[in-house]
């Protein structure tokens, strides 16, 4: 299986200055499966999806290293090529679905202007697909949803709008960002198996963002495990799940909470283990120190 | 919706009833009477005596007014004192040369604003920014009339290449039949008598622009520099958007509001500084009528224009409420 997005030495510091947010970040996911980024609030999980989509906030920029697409390195491409193959082969699925959409634009062209601008697509063309697609996240009347402004729906709504949408132009790539978090409960589920359910049918490679082990070990084939913007550990989930090699990794499996036992499962990450985090940090630094 | 209507009417109702309460005991407080300016230092009492008789202004003010305002409400502004003509044909006869040359500086306050504010966007937290913050500092801090000297001083003086006065050409034979010449001459196609016009306009438009420019400048830069940090504008980008369609397409419509606001308000006081500026200019306008008729006293025209002026301004206010909820779906079912 060939590997469809790979990112080699990795660096993004403070603009302007030698003070890393993303740490020799490596890692490869093969075509049509899904990797999980996991780690704890701060560790840099979001940062690699924004690096790979070009999205990163100002104050923050790509020192050094490789990030490609089906074999393009993005890096050699100029801009207005760049946004090409990001608009055609990626798409994410954002934490929030509240704030992902504009407020002041229908659902329709929201859903769509990614098909007819960046490719192309006759308008009827692409509302068709994007009511082919409504209907594929169980939206029971699609006409009447593309034809609404985002606060006529409820989040639930919008988060699987934003799901279609993700998908409209088949890309090859997409970036789920914590697609659950800010979800209620009970729907977590529901678009949690939404979500595994069209990456399988669509055969999408993905990149899934989030905190949650329990999530991962559900959809995600590998895993990379971050601490402070570093991969702790790259796996697939078995030999994750099963034969953690990273003592954080053990850590974080100890800490997920369990039904059978909730209060003996809450352990926090000891000192130990934290200490040989910050060991391996500062060793990564004065190499990059030094270079 | 009807009902909010009717609200709103009454309330303009009020409105301009305060006005010309407030105008019309001003113009009497001030000192100075229009009989002494008309008659000169020679007069006896008794003359002084006759006509104030004949210009009603020896009854009381209370009747003064409600006799005023009678009229007012059919239609009859009264006589000028000083030109003798009616003063709602003189007020009307003006007011198109005076709307054309706001609306000329709200068109350019409005480019030269959006265009600042989207190229400060793109270029934000550079020199190019900085650069455009110094600009608006000093545009805003320099009044209209100011900016006025200044053009006429460059290029009226030094320069020599543009009129400093007047509407338009007096040499020219003018076919319009409206007082909206800008407008006429566009649907004329008489673009030769248009480029005139402009020629004529483009200085005192651009002095009363300058101030409301930075405004919008500043206010829209903001908007723009915080909605570009939000979560729709983020992926919007992830589509292969560029930055300008970005800032055009999802940014601009949701940061618009404020600066609307803004410039609604200012609007009206670019009005007010055209009264000055038209001065300056020699701009056939209602603001330079308004200069003449209070330097002459001429109570009755100087209370027609001002009533005219708060018209203006209250209709301006409800354009700009209605164009909220075009641009806020949030508002349209409220």
């Amino acid at each position: 299986m060939s590997a469809y997005l790979e990112i080699t030495g990795l660096n993004a510091v403070l603009r302007g200055t030698r003070t890393r947010v993303l740490r020799d970040v490596s890692l490869s996911v093969s075509k049509g499966q899904v990797h999980g980024l996991v780690g704890e609030s701060g560790a840099g999980k979001s940062m690699i999806g924004k690096a790979i989509l070009g999205v990163l906030p100002r104050a923050i920029e790509v020192a050094s290293g490789r990030i490609s697409l089906g074999g393009q390195d993005l890096g050699v491409l100029p801009l207005r090529e760049r946004l090409r193959v990001i608009g055609s082969q990626t798409a994410v699925i954002p934490q929030d679905p509240l704030t992902a959409l504009n407020p002041s634009r229908r659902i329709g062209p929201q859903m769509t202007d990614r098909l007819t601008r960046t490719l192309g697509w006759q308008k009827t063309r692409a509302n068709h697909r994007a009511l082919d697609l409504l209907e594929e996240v169980a939206i029971r009347d699609p006409e009447r949803v593309l034809h609404s402004y985002p606060h006529e729906l409820s989040g639930g709504m919008r988060q699987r709008v934003l799901i279609a949408a993700a998908f409209a132009a088949e890309p090859k790539l997409i970036v789920a960002d914590e697609p659950t978090t800010a979800l209620d409960v009970t729907v977590q589920k529901q678009i949690l198996k939404m979500i595994a359910d069209m990456q399988t049918r669509h055969g999408t490679t993905m990149l899934f963002v989030t905190h949650d082990l329990g999530v991962v070990a559900r959809v995600c084939q590998s895993v990379s495990i971050l601490h402070s913007g570093m991969v702790m550990e790259e796996a697939d989930i078995r030999t994750m799940l099963t034969a953690p090699a990273h003592p954080y990794t053990a850590a974080l499996l100890a800490a997920t909470p369990r039904y059978t036992d909730p209060e003996a499962s809450l352990v926090p990450v000891s000192d130990t283990v934290l200490a040989g985090v910050a060991e391996a940090i500062r060793a990564s630094d004065t190499l990059w120190g030094r270079a | 919706m009807l009902k909010r209507l009717l609200l709103r009417l009454i309330s303009i109702a009020i409105t301009l009833l305060g006005v010309s309460i407030v105008v019309f005991v001003a113009v009497r407080l001030v000192p100075g009477n229009p009989v002494a300016m008309m008659l000169g230092p020679g007069a006896t009492a008794e003359d002084a005596a006759a006509l104030e008789a004949l210009l009603g202004l020896d009854k009381s003010i209370l009747v003064q007014y409600w006799i005023w305002l009678t009229n007012v409400v059919q239609g009859d502004f009264g006589t000028s004192i000083s030109l003798r003509q009616d003063v709602l044909t003189l007020v009307l006869g003006r007011l198109p040369a005076t709307l054309e040359l706001a609306f000329l500086a709200l068109v350019f306050a409005a480019l030269l604003g959006g265009m600042l504010a989207v190229t400060g966007t793109i270029r934000r937290g550079g020199w190019t920014e900085n650069g455009i913050d110094l600009w608006n500092g000093l545009t805003l801090s320099t009044p209209d009339f100011l900016w006025g000297l200044f053009l006429i001083l460059v290029f009226g003086v030094w320069l020599q290449i543009a009129g400093i006065s007047g509407r338009i050409s007096p040499q020219l034979d003018l076919p319009f039949t409206t007082q909206f010449y800008l407008i006429e001459s566009v649907l004329r196609l008489r673009f030769d008598l248009t480029a005139n016009l402009i020629g004529h306009m483009w200085m005192p438009a651009l002095a009363l622009a300058l101030p409301l420019s930075a405004m919008i400048g500043q206010l829209l830069k903001q908007s723009l520099k915080e909605t570009m940090h939000l979560d729709y504008v983020t992926l919007a980008r992830a589509k292969g958007f560029t930055e300008n369609q970005v800032i055009w397409r999802e940014a601009m419509r949701n940061a618009l509001a404020p600066t609307l606001t803004l410039t609604a308000v200012q609007f009206t006081h670019l009005i007010g500084g055209t009264v000055i500026v038209e001065r300056l200019f020699s701009y056939g306008g209602l603001g330079n009528l308004a200069i003449d008729a209070v330097i002459n006293r001429d109570l009755p025209l100087i209370q027609g224009i001002v009533l005219v002026f708060a018209v203006i301004f209250v209709l301006i206010n409800l354009a700009v409420d209605l164009l909220y909820a075009v641009l806020n779906p949030r508002l349209r079912h409220g």
